[in-house]
């Protein structure tokens, strides 16, 4: 777990352990909103378990990936912004 | 003696809504029942395909026509009716299918429909998502995607307009030879005549009307804006569709406003309750990701199910039934209901006020049935 994994969040670089969950990637960067609703209300990981789809995060230009389900990966460009 | 009403109208789907507005806006004063909500059977496992067919001449006359009404409504359509000119586009996966464009863009073009024939790069340019090795296509134009619930509600808007009174909630017993309907809790409630307009379920109220309850299943995704511009819809679904016998999925897909992608489809007779048949919904959904290869990676959100109303030779059944000039039917549609709706509700009314009819009658008249289905198998 001591091999760290560099990737990208809204155009930033950061440096995780590897092992580590997109989801705390982002918070990591201090971000706390993670996507918007359709209504345009700020939303953010709540279940931490998959299920409430509320972490959903652009990954390698995929929308809708639930970053507290998917493992940083060396590289990855990880959008919270969108 | 006189009469609450001209007529009642059981079911407030979108065949119901239809016929409705346009026995109100003929004069007729209307009643409208439902068991349950607007729109809430059939019409909500529809996936609001507004789209011009060619099985025969006269689905072809009840289709155009009923295109040609929703588009001259359009302009009236609220936003949450959610109308979209994406247009249809009829993908050929082979030489074969190429065929059956060429053959479907002469039936078309005789008839004032505008088409486009795309060869295999055109496919390409219109759908990258599509895989690469598609034949061609066709391109109907002005066809169209709505939201039916919100459709159906409007009609009955339309409706309300004109002096219609909808009732929800009123479970109709029988419909009644000397005209009216008795309902569920025994009360009657008097009229000149009767409409059915309750599809899979208008055998309970019209014992021997040969319909049949085909099961369909649906499913809508997350939101991907752009991932599909058009109803596509593979050109093996004829072969599917059209056969009676056993059960069937095609490829069938549509973009709905909200970037969100509904798609289709199944068919399964004698498969009568709405639980979600994993065995074929899978089948679904592999034929679906055999056409788009990247809808693999994309969420479903929801699944559901519903049943069509099949008739024996696939034409609705409208017009006044043999049991009695009193009881009539507006129910059959299939898989064409939210597009044929609009033209069923204008036949019914010049039938019912003796006005002339804007496409043949006689195709859909009930009394083809007289001797029962079984001859048209």
């Amino acid at each position: 777990m001591s091999e760290s994994i560099q990737l990208r969040v809204n155009g930033k670089t950061i440096s995780v352990p590897s092992g580590t969950i997109v989801a705390a990637a982002v918070a990591m960067t201090g971000e706390t909103r993670f996507r918007k609703s359709v209504f345009g209300q700020p939303r953010g990981p709540l279940c931490g378990m998959g299920i409430c789809m509320e972490c959903r995060v652009t990954i390698n230009g995929q929308l809708h990936c639930r970053s507290c389900q998917t493992l940083c990966e060396e590289g990855m460009e990880v959008r919270a912004d969108e | 003696m006189s009469q609450a009403y001209d007529i009642v109208i059981v079911g407030a789907g979108i065949v119901g809504a239809a016929c409705a507005a346009e026995c109100a806006r003929g004069g007729l004063k209307t009643l409208v029942l439902d068991r349950g909500p607007i729109g809430g059977g059939t019409t909500a496992a529809g996936m609001g395909h507004i789209v011009v067919m060619d099985d025969s001449e006269a689905q072809f006359a009840l289709t155009h026509h009923s295109r040609q009404l929703w588009i001259e409504l359009r302009p009236q359509l609220p936003d949450d009716v959610e109308y979209d000119s994406c247009g249809t586009l009829w993908v050929a996966a082979d030489d074969e299918e190429m065929a059956e464009v060429q053959r479907k863009q002469k039936f078309y073009t005789e008839r004032g429909v505008r088409v486009e024939v795309l060869d295999a790069l055109g496919v390409k340019k219109a759908e990258p998502n599509l895989r690469a090795d598609m034949a061609g296509g066709l391109r109907v134009v002005d066809d169209a995607v709505l939201y039916p619930p919100c459709a159906a509600r409007f009609l009955l808007e339309q409706a309300k307009r004109h002096g219609a009174e909808l009732r929800t909630g009123v479970a109709v017993r029988e419909l009644l030879s000397e005209g009216g309907v008795l309902l569920a809790d025994g009360s009657r409630i008097s009229s000149g005549r009767s409409v059915s307009a309750t599809g899979p379920w208008s055998p309970a109220l019209t014992p021997g009307l040969p319909v049949r309850k085909r099961k369909g299943h649906l499913v809508i995704t997350d939101r991907h804006p752009g991932f599909v511009h058009h109803q596509i819809v593979e050109l093996g679904y004829l072969k599917s569709a059209h056969s009676l016998g056993k059960d069937s999925v095609a490829f069938n897909i549509q973009p709905r406003k909200t970037g969100q992608m509904l798609i289709g489809s199944s068919r399964q007779f004698d498969a009568e309750d709405s639980a979600v048949d994993p065995a074929i919904l899978d089948r679904m959904l592999q034929r679906a990701i055999e056409y788009l290869p990247g809808l693999g990676k994309l969420s479903a959100i929801r699944t559901w199910t519903g049943h069509r109303a099949a008739t024996p030779d696939k034409l609705p059944i409208i017009g006044p039934s043999v049991m009695s000039d009193r009881i009539w039917l507006a129910t059959g549609h299939e898989g064409l209901g939210i597009t044929t709706s609009l033209g069923t509700g204008r036949l019914l009314a010049d039938l019912l006020l003796g006005r002339p009819t804007e496409i043949p009658a006689a195709p859909f008249a009930p009394v083809r049935f007289r001797n029962g289905g079984s001859h048209h198998e």
